[in-house]
């Protein structure tokens, strides 16, 4: 199983990675030789059973709906790399004209 | 005399009942010990003195007016740095995190605060607790105590050195696929990986989320049964928490093993592992045999492809968890002026993370990634039902099992850094108690060349106890627990009492 130039760019794309050339091309190469020892995954026998996401006998968690205190805005925007009038500061969403 | 630091929770806890300690000598010791060797350990992100002294101090003042303190009151243990504690920097060992200072504490926090436990400090580890050596901390690797040009295991490699090197008498670690067995087995600490969904795992910062647990690293079975009495339990903050009650972890210390059923899993006994690990575990299995133990040999088929399913599960999850780290609501956040939105996210998210936790995010984005989905998730959640029914069928017939925590002793800093999938293969006895959410433990079981070498045990889901007991047993029959890194100090320090 080899991966071209063009899955890792599409993939970084989907991950949201700025990837340099450098990284890119021991991406290339590093996932393609991991891909290689995980493909033995394929010679399992898996057509009896069922996927388990959560091994424990559980059941979904219904939360009771009442009010309980939270963080005031100040302390949650503490962290904010930028923040302006008492909300998180972004670039802009849609490109300008 | 015993310095301080030497003592186990258990010695140190009675010390202080009977005062003839207090919290602010023993906390003292041990940033007087932290102090003498972590130039050379390099343990710790953050060191909370001046919070220690002050908690230490509650803890002295509270006994004096004889308040009924537990016996965690006045003990200073250390937290993996993937913890949340409020108003201390939680950095997760990355520079995405490097300047962020949580809001609240996690739970198990809020249970070792309310036991009056003394937290030393924030704990170096992999990366996003992705990687087996703590060679991937955006900051500084940390090195084993017992041989400072090696790693001591990862991911939580901060908190086994500290314990092991006296820093701390406990630590919290968190274990997705072996990284609080695997360091605690390269630095002669005993390590519990409890059940999935035992501890809380509210404000534990996200790797994969159907694999993460906290656990624990002591110096004693016996300290290990406190600590768990702490942290376990119901939380309904973690939605995957099991509202099982606690047992009395103490209580299942009984020092004897006669008559209990361990199995020898063969796959775990195969080509790949140091011939000195091997030695060291089946003298483990001979002395617990001789204990009374009844040791037969059990079969896990679907070993082989654990590895595998852990590194899809693992990556495809980290890369969902760790869609967060944006730029806009906390972290790193990138300088370029460059263009949208998007691009901003991209280059935050290209600088701030290191390599091997870009390396996960690729394979996880890739695998789930259209037209790979059924390939290789799904295939691997199937195979996860396969590993989960070899154990079940496994603890039909044993009470546990045991096996070599990991096939190595420690490895040398650079030795394994540069081969991503030789790395990986050090969790190989590790992940599948992970992928079936069964608990597991490290103990310490002897020496390969002056290294340590761990013996896991294995038990069914909520077995704690069962392992504990063991370890227990088997820690009164020898006496490797009680052995100490001779960690080389940087400065000549420290009292004796």
């Amino acid at each position: 199983m080899s991966i071209d130039r063009e899955t890792v760019e599409h993939v970084a794309r989907l991950a949201r990675l700025a990837l340099s050339e450098d990284e890119r091309e021991h991406l290339r190469e590093q996932l393609s030789a991991i891909l290689e020892h995980i493909n033995v995954i394929s010679e399992a026998d898996t057509s009896q059973v069922a996927a388990s996401a959560n091994i424990l006998p559980m059941t979904n968690v219904m939360a009771v709906d009442t009010s309980r205190p939270s963080c005031a805005p100040d302390t949650l925007l503490a962290n904010a790399p930028a923040r302006e009038d008492g909300y998180f500061r972004v670039r802009a969403v849609m490109d300008e004209e | 005399m015993a310095e301080l630091w030497q003592l186990t929770i258990s010695e140190a806890s009675e010390l202080l009942r009977r005062r003839e300690i207090s919290a602010v000598e023993l906390t003292r010791a041990h940033l007087d010990r932290i102090e003498q060797v972590e130039g050379n350990v390099r343990a710790f992100v953050t060191v909370t003195e001046a919070e220690a002294t002050r908690e230490a101090e509650q803890v002295d003042r509270l006994r004096s007016e004889g308040a009924e303190l537990g016996p965690l009151a006045g003990i200073p243990i250390a937290i993996k740095d993937v913890i949340s504690t409020k108003g201390v920097r939680t950095t997760c060992s990355s520079r995405m995190l490097e300047h962020y200072t949580p809001p609240f504490d996690a739970t198990v926090m809020n249970r070792l605060h309310d036991a009056r436990a003394i937290m030393l400090g924030k704990t170096n580890m992999d990366e996003f607790a992705m990687g087996s050596s703590t060679e991937n901390s955006a900051f500084f690797p940390t090195r084993n105590p017992w041989d400072l040009e090696r790693t001591p295991g990862g991911s939580s490699g901060g908190s086994a050195s500290a314990v092991a090197a006296g820093e701390a008498m406990a630590a919290l670690g968190s274990d997705t696929g072996g990284s609080v067995r695997q360091p605690g087995a390269l630095t002669n600490t005993v390590a519990l990986k409890p059940t999935y969904g035992r501890v809380s795992r509210f404000g534990l910062i996200a790797f994969a989320s159907s694999l993460d647990q906290i656990g624990p690293f002591t110096r004693s079975a016996r300290d290990m049964a406190l600590m768990m009495q702490a942290i376990a339990g119901y939380d309904r903050l973690d939605s995957t928490s099991i509202n099982a009650p606690v047992p009395n972890y103490a209580e299942a210390l009984t020092g004897d093993v006669k008559g209990l059923r361990i199995g020898v899993p063969s796959e775990y006994f195969v080509e790949g592992t140091e011939p000195g690990v091997r030695a060291v575990v089946e003298q483990a299995i001979e002395t617990l045999k001789s204990l009374g133990a009844e040791v037969g040999e059990c079969s896990l088929p679907h070993t082989r492809y654990g590895v595998a399913a852990y590194y899809i599960i693992a990556p495809a999850e980290c890369s969902a968890n760790l869609a967060r780290y944006d730029g806009v609501k906390y972290g790193f956040s990138s300088k370029q002026p460059a263009g949208s939105l998007i691009d901003y996210m991209s280059e935050t998210r290209g600088a701030g993370f290191g390599s091997e936790v870009k390396r996960r995010i690729m394979l996880g984005a890739y695998a789930l990634s259209s037209g790979y989905y059924d390939a290789y998730y799904l295939k691997a959640e199937k195979v996860r039902t396969l590993i989960k029914r070899d154990f079940d069928s496994a603890f039909e017939r044993f009470d546990a099992l045991i096996s070599p925590t990991s096939p190595s002793v420690a490895f040398k800093i650079g030795e394994k850094i540069a081969d991503p999938y030789a790395m990986y293969l050090n969790d190989v006895f590790t992940i599948p108690a992970n992928l079936s959410g069964i608990c597991g433990l490290s103990m310490p079981g002897g020496f390969s060349d002056g290294l340590p070498v761990g013996v896991q045990l294995l038990g069914p889901a909520l077995g704690e106890p069962m392992l504990l007991r063991i370890a227990d047993a088997f820690e009164q029959a020898t006496d490797y627990h009680k052995q100490m890194a001779a960690t080389p100090s940087t400065k000549k320090k420290g009292r004796s009492r």
